[in-house]
């Protein structure tokens, strides 16, 4: 079957589970694609001989009862992944190989899914265009020069791209749904506490979550379903009753209330989102939901908020990197020479810029300024969200104030690369799920994509939204193969 | 000011200096298990042999609280009379070192577990009340070893995570005694609890010590100094008299005190600046985002607090009522768990009076000729009761029961046989008693004569010489008596 790589997710499980093909007929059919798709630059690391082997002995003895049964999957390089190199898109960790596996990584295992290697990401998820990472930029299949968003950029080019059939990001202000967006994928943020952070490379402890990115929302339920459990080796891991929400999932939406937040129409937005966002409404309509005008007041103070928290909690979550213990080490005249020369050489500008500015706002004399009061502010955003979710069920808002940019663009301009998360970040500081679908195309033909936020643990809800609206949009990928010659 | 013979100040020319103490004490908590990881905690362990990638600080990896040490933490609280705050937070202390894997301690700033509490010290001129400011909960380091190569530095992190409480008394201590009576009563209170084994050779009980001089009357406190890390009481003591000497001579010399961290050396015992305030650390404190607010209900302290035995003070208290202990034993016999242990294990069949004076009296001169603890004594809490038994029925005298105690010493052996193989039974026979007591006359005619003249004095040696014929087994009282018929 030369169409193995164009299937969804939900059909290969299908078509492995009736045995019409079999996990190293898909697994070689990913692989050949990934390896003519090196100028993609998705992956960091490749494993590509242990998956054709453990592909292999799934089909020697199969075990068919499982939701994963026999996929390969390539999976962010954000996840510790036992005995293959995880580097964060880190010079810092270039040599650093695991000696256990991520909670969210094994839960895929468990389910009979199969590693095929490691993804593009930008330098310890910090980045909006996965130009970050100390492994060089990822292009978007989409068009050569286009960035693929990011942080999870490696893995929304590799869906796009079906270099692999389904993956999972993180997102800390956006890292999945931003991505997702500028590839026409579809990418969902669990609610925070879902999936546990446990063997995930840490940046913003707080914000951080792992989540499902998909070529459409069946697929998307599915992962979800497999990805999130309780853990409590994370104790902010929460333990709440988890759907199925693959099984679960329906097109009936009618009577739903959907939130429009107006605050959401900032200034310099561009026409064809705004008009995108209307196209948006009116799909819902169609889909019998009810759209009802909602107010979140203190959305401006969004971007602030996160670039002062996440920024913080990444200045010490990255202390760790020091040389001492593992990964990368300059050598030093003493133990301040080897630190300093350690983390100069080893953090990229991005990184360390960040860690800079969250040593500042965490320092004595300006903490109450900068730290306490932005997690003041995070509650009147939690707040804001609260309230509208007396009236509504769901937020329906655009995912990113435009479509992808130019690899190059905005590497110099760290204020106008933070604007891209404008839409995505307060989703994150209020701990909510949201997900992101293709919904249209710009006019240089670039996808572009809406955003639904739930309440609190409520997936099901915003899953089956994007259910029945994507069917309405019925959203068709350009991609041409370009870099395969 | 009072004018008591205890007061420690310091006199330079007509200016008497009063001392002001504080203690941050770290005590380590007995625990299995680290306070975030599931190492274990055993002291003496190979280097690195007791390390999880969460001590390590591996990527990705996360903290989760060890419940038993959180209990260990309010026990503790309780046993020092304090408020338990039923919310708490994480925060982590930022800074580098190589023996700090996460660049981070987990430690608790604004809001610790336990706040105000006291404890009582018992000093010779009576009791004083020391505040307790609050008690925390928090990792300890690593260990860096620094001597093992002229060029390396060596980092053991068995340590790396062990909870640690950190106990700060209000600043009311007034002098070394005081610390030591303070740092005694503290270490006591938690052996009781079980919570600390206050152990300062391995390092589980250490302090940081605030001292600054201030002229005797005088209500604004001076400028203070901190002495980091030191782990003896001894060394505490050495390190307050030369400190508060220090600053009283700078301020004679009409100086200033810098406020600064100091280290104290052992060899020169002196103190010398570590780094000023100026230098001091900014240690970018925030909640632990991988940590949730820690809560504990009600039912959960009320349970601990059924938890809780009779803590010292409760003891003496009932050993006073009681037994009719005097307070100065009273303090002895409760100042640690075992030595409480053990004498109420004595008397519970023998009689209390005799019990407490060979306890404090022979037994402890015993133990600590051997350099033994309490725990380690040769002779069972039983066999010192049956001792009793032997002296208090008359069996055998008390100088020959110190004889048999000699023996018990050298390994646990039943007083009864002792006194039954080598004979030593007291020779309360009166017919028996009256043939030895004839003999000795006899053979002293001509102090027989003077005694009966009126040389009252010689009737002690008539009573040695029957006790010297008898090998010291005759009723001493019996002798007395029989003696005084005969002569």
């Amino acid at each position: 079957m030369s169409d193995i790589t164009k299937q969804s997710l939900s059909e290969l499980v299908e078509n492995i589970k009736s045995k019409k093909l079999s996990s190293s007929e898909v697994t070689k059919a990913f692989v050949e694609r990934s390896e003519k798709s090196k100028e993609l630059n998705a992956y960091i690391t490749e494993d590509y001989a242990n998956a054709l082997n453990k592909a292999k002995k799934f089909d020697e003895k199969p075990n068919l009862d499982l939701k994963l049964s026999g996929i390969p999957m390539a999976v962010k390089d954000l996840f510790c992944t036992k005995d293959l190199r995880t580097t964060a898109g880190s010079k810092i960790l270039n040599n650093f190989v695991p000696t256990y596996e991520s909670t969210v990584t094994q839960n895929i295992w468990n389910e009979g899914a199969i590693l095929m290697g490691k993804l593009n990401c930008d330098e310890f998820a910090m980045g909006s265009s996965n130009e970050t990472s100390f492994f060089g930029n990822v292009q978007n299949p989409i068009d050569k020069n286009l960035v693929p968003g990011g942080s999870s950029g490696g893995s929304s080019s590799a869906v796009a791209a079906q270099l692999t059939p389904i993956t999972i990001g993180t997102d800390t202000g956006g890292s999945i749904r931003q991505p997702a967006s500028f590839t026409g994928t579809v990418g969902l943020k669990p609610t925070y506490g879902s999936c546990s952070r446990y063997g995930i490379v840490a940046f913003a402890s707080s914000l951080d979550q792992a989540g499902p990115m998909a070529q459409n929302v069946k697929d998307c339920a599915l992962l979800q379903e497999v990805i999130s459990s309780y853990d409590e080796k994370d104790s902010t891991s929460i333990d709440f009753k988890r759907n199925e929400y693959s099984k679960e999932l329906t097109k009936d939406i009618k009577g739903k209330k959907i939130g429009i937040p107006k605050e959401y129409r900032v200034d310099g937005m561009p026409k064809e989102i705004e008009g995108l966002w209307k196209k948006g409404i009116e799909y819902a309509k169609d889909c019998g939901a009810e759209i009802i005008d909602i107010s979140l007041p203190h959305t401006n103070y969004a971007l602030p908020t996160y670039y002062i928290v996440a920024p913080a909690e990444a200045s010490s979550n990255l202390a760790r990197y020091d040389g001492v213990k593992y990964g990368f080490r300059a050598e030093g005249e003493n133990l301040i020479d080897m630190y300093e020369k350690t983390r100069s050489e080893g953090f990229g500008a991005e990184v360390q810029r960040r860690i800079m500015i969250g040593t500042y706002v965490l320092s004595s004399g300006y903490y109450d300024a900068y730290y306490l009061k932005a997690q003041k502010v995070r509650k009147l955003i939690k707040n804001d969200f609260d309230d509208a979710y007396e009236k509504v069920d769901a937020i329906l808002t655009p995912s990113t104030p435009s479509s992808a940019f130019k690899i190059g663009e905005k590497t110099n301009d760290p204020v106008s690369m933070y604007l891209n998360d404008i839409f995505t970040v307060p989703v994150n500081l209020a701990g909510l799920p949201g997900i992101s679908i293709p919904a249209g195309h710009d006019a240089k033909g670039y996808p572009l994509g809406l955003q639904i936020i739930g309440k609190a643990f409520d997936e099901q809800n915003i899953l089956n939204i994007a259910y029945a609206m994507e069917e309405k949009i019925n959203f068709k990928n350009n991609i041409t193969d370009w870099w395969i010659k | 000011m009072s004018n008591n013979k205890s007061e420690y100040l310091i006199n330079r020319h007509d200016n008497q200096y009063e001392v002001v103490i504080g203690l941050e004490v770290h005590a380590q908590v007995t625990s299995e298990s680290k306070l975030f990881s599931t190492s274990a905690t055993k002291f003496g362990a190979e280097p690195n042999t007791q390390v999880s990638l969460v001590d390590a600080a591996f990527p990705g990896m996360l903290p989760v609280i060890n419940e038993y040490c959180v209990k260990q933490a309010i026990k503790t609280g309780i046993g020092l009379k304090a408020k338990i705050n039923k919310r708490s937070v994480f925060d982590r202390k930022n800074y580098f070192y190589a023996d700090l894997p996460q660049g981070y301690q987990i430690s608790q700033f604004k809001d610790p577990i336990v706040g105000e509490g006291k404890v009582i010290l018992d000093m010779p001129d009576g009791q004083k009340e020391v505040g307790i400011e609050r008690l925390h909960l928090e990792q300890d380091a690593g260990k860096s070893i620094h001597d093992l190569d002229p060029k390396n530095t060596f980092v053991d992190l068995n340590r790396s995570g062990v909870a640690l409480m950190e106990i700060v008394s209000k600043p009311d201590l007034r002098s070394p005694d005081e610390v030591n009576a303070y740092i005694k009563k503290l270490r006591s209170i938690m052996r009781y609890l079980g919570t600390c084994d206050g152990n300062m050779q391995e390092g589980s009980l250490r302090a940081d010590v605030n001292v600054s001089v201030r002229k005797k009357g005088s209500k604004e406190f001076g400028t203070r100094c901190e002495i980091k890390n030191v782990n003896s009481i001894k060394f505490m003591q050495m390190a307050i008299e030369y400190e508060a000497n220090r600053q009283v001579d700078l301020i004679e010399d009409g100086q200033t005190i810098d406020q600064e961290t100091r280290l104290f050396d052992t060899k020169k015992n002196e103190t010398r600046s570590m780094r000023s305030k100026e230098d001091a650390h900014d240690y970018r404190y925030f909640p632990d985002p991988d940590l949730l607010p820690l809560e504990v209900s009600d039912d959960f302290i009320e349970n601990l607090k059924s938890e809780i035995p009779e803590l010292p003070d409760e003891k003496k208290k009932r050993f006073i009522e009681k037994f009719k202990l005097s307070p100065y034993e009273a303090n002895i016999l409760v100042s640690d768990i075992e030595t409480s242990n053990y004498f109420e294990n004595v008397i519970k069949k023998s009689d209390v009076k005799l019990a407490t004076n060979w306890i404090i009296g022979e037994l402890f001169a015993a133990l600590n000729e051997k350099n033994l603890e309490i725990i380690e004594s040769p002779i069972s809490a039983g066999n010192l009761s049956k001792l009793i038994n032997l002296i208090k029925d008359g069996t055998i005298s008390g100088k020959i029961a110190k004889t048999v105690f000699e023996q018990m010493m050298e390994g646990d052996k039943d007083p009864q046989k002792i006194v039954e193989e080598k004979g030593l039974k007291q020779e309360s026979d009166p017919k028996a008693l009256e043939a030895l007591i004839d003999k000795v006359i006899d053979d002293n005619r001509d102090k027989a004569t003077e005694y009966k003249s009126g040389k009252v004095k010689l009737f002690g040696f008539f009573v040695g010489q029957v006790m010297k014929v008898s090998g010291g087994k005759a009723n001493p009282q019996l002798v007395n008596e029989i003696l005084k018929k005969k002569l």
